[in-house]
């Protein structure tokens, strides 16, 4: 693990070099190692595919007894001395969550396209992206925003030249080899394929997202008429 | 209550953030200068965490239907309270009826200003700042408008004895200044403070030597995320695609085209572009006052030297603090 400072009140640990299972597994292994007691100074932590970004404030560290001319050698320390003996993660499963999707028509514009680019018909995209399991590497772009991995190989489609201005909030997406949920209305270059009626920014609730890193992600094909149930039962 | 009767150009009401979120994608936006708003809540008795008004380019006219102390810090305003001029950087009388008002910016981009009691409006995880594109926090979660009303909760009892004092007096202004940008130790104009990044290695030596010599240019790409630069392009040894990671206000990233950009505040929790180098926090604000035209260089200091300025100012702030505590009392 490598230690890297990112401006004067953050470090980054360095997990891995590349977006896979087993880096995930390390990145989740830590963010909750250290989560689970917070160490002095020490604000918060923000997990991504490869690395776990730690914030801190220097006023803090040094009440904590941080040397002032050393601060990053003594935070760093106490970081590596909390991961030597970090809890197992392949043991604490992440959830399961179910995401409903209508697929296609005026909710997936781009079904056709990402049809055409694997040389698949529209309903076997359907099939095969809802029969894949996801896993969200982390949440970042806007608020509630998965961005997941296990997009089946043969579903990867470039982005937009030209983004979207607005994409409609619940849009199920692909982004190259990246699949993702738009949660709110900005602008956006990947690929529309369906939209869930649930709401993946909940800023009344807590957490206030529905997806947070770690969790697995399961499509679930669903009617129109289905779509327009649930989005009033949400 | 204080009655917004124009807008300006974009005024938002914000405090010191919404930190705790980022791992949901939730920006930590606040104030641009953190600094600048601890200072002006401070210069009214409030906390340093409490909600003022950020003001861009062309500041706002706001009737106050109360007696108010408020105080404003930042760039170069026409700012008048009933048609006077409203000093900057120091505890001012409003009296009920009259009209404060900022004109353009003459330098500088932005300011901020405090009410004594602080805007009152509901915290939405954790903070009162607008985070515009989830539409939460601030004022509807939304820049002000022409006909908004924004309540203010009750000042604290040092800013209601400062404001008593100046009533009695007959007096608009306090006689002591609070001046953020004098304080901790400060860079010569026209000079930014930084680090290097995470992603250093990735520029070729060249690349490195110019960022931290050449004149930058801020351009019109400019908003509450960050700021655009233009200058010489900055070339890569390592051209692969960085994988998305966590970034920071301040931090410097380079897309493809190899012009900087500096982020701010409302950044998004994470880019995919290579961080080159990082903004010291202390010389935050200077980023976040510039404007299409104005030129920055870079001078490269060491993390623990960017902890020995934030230290420092912190130190005058808290001894400012001390004083204004007596001032009251």
């Amino acid at each position: 693990m490598q230690i890297v400072p990112l401006g004067d009140n953050a470090l980054v640990l360095e997990m891995g070099e590349a977006i896979d299972e087993s880096t995930h597994r390390r990145v989740q292994s830590a963010w909750r190692a250290l989560a689970a007691e917070p160490l002095p100074g020490v604000g918060e932590l923000v997990p991504a595919y490869t690395t776990v970004t730690l914030f801190y404030d220097p006023v803090r560290l040094v009440q904590a007894g941080a040397p002032e001319a050393a601060m990053v050698e003594w935070l760093g320390a106490r970081v590596r001395e909390r991961l030597k003996s970090p809890p197992k993660v392949d043991k604490v499963k992440g959830r399961v969550v179910d995401v409903p999707v209508c697929y296609g028509g005026a909710f997936g514009p781009d079904l056709a396209r990402v049809a055409a680019q694997a040389g698949l018909t529209p309903e076997e995209v359907v099939r095969r992206h809802a029969r894949a399991a996801y896993l969200v590497h982390l949440v970042g772009f806007a608020p509630g925003f998965p961005y997941l991995g296990g997009l089946p190989r043969e579903l990867a489609t470039p982005r937009h030249a030209k983004p979207r201005m607005a994409v409609p909030p619940g849009s199920v997406a692909i982004g190259g080899s990246q699949a993702g949920i738009y949660p709110l209305a900005t602008p956006g270059g990947w690929n529309l394929i369906g939209r869930t009626p649930l709401r993946l920014f909940r800023p009344q609730e807590d957490p206030p997202v529905l997806l947070r890193a770690g969790d697995q992600v399961r499509f679930r094909a669903i009617s129109p008429e289905e779509f327009a149930a649930q989005e009033e039962a949400t | 209550m204080i009655a917004v009767l124009k807008p300006g150009l974009l005024t938002t009401v914000q405090d010191l953030g919404r930190p705790g979120y980022q791992q949901y994608g939730i920006v930590v936006g606040g104030a641009l200068d953190a600094f600048a708003a601890r200072v002006a809540n401070s210069a009214v008795g409030n906390d340093e965490g409490d909600a003022l008004l950020e003001l861009a380019q062309t500041g706002p006219e706001l009737r106050f239907e109360r007696d108010a102390l408020v105080a404003w810090s930042g760039g170069d305003f026409d700012a008048r309270v009933g048609g006077q001029p409203l000093p900057r950087d120091r505890a001012v009388r409003v009296a009920a009826g009259e009209v404060v008002s900022f004109g353009p910016a003459r330098s500088g981009l932005r300011a901020w200003l405090a009410v004594a009691g602080g805007i009152d409006v509901p915290k939405v995880l954790g903070s009162r700042s607008t985070y515009r594109r989830a539409g939460i926090g601030g004022h509807e979660g939304r820049p002000l408008r022409a006909g908004d009303a924004l309540a203010v909760a009750a000042p604290r009892e040092w800013s209601a004895r400062v404001l008593a004092a100046l009533a009695g007096g007959g007096r608009r202004a306090v006689a002591w200044t609070v001046r953020p940008e004098t304080m901790g130790r400060v860079a010569p104009a026209g000079t930014v403070r930084a680090m290097r990044g995470p992603e250093f290695a990735w520029f070729t030596a060249e690349a490195q030597r110019t960022f931290f010599s050449a004149d930058w240019e801020a351009t019109r790409e400019a908003d509450r995320m960050g700021v655009q630069l233009a200058g010489p392009v900055l070339a890569r040894v390592r051209t692969d695609e960085m994988i998305s990671s966590s970034v920071n206000a301040g931090v410097v990233q380079v897309p493809p085209a190899g012009q900087p950009i500096v982020l701010l505040p409302s950044r998004q929790s994470v880019g995919g572009y290579p961080r080159l180098a990082a903004v010291a926090t202390v010389d935050l604000g200077r980023v976040a006052q510039l404007r299409p035209g104005d030129r920055i260089r870079f001078e490269e200091i060491t993390v623990a030297a960017a902890h020995a300025l934030w230290l420092a100012r912190e130190r005058d702030l808290t001894r400012v603090r001390l004083g204004l505590a007596r001032i009251g009392s």
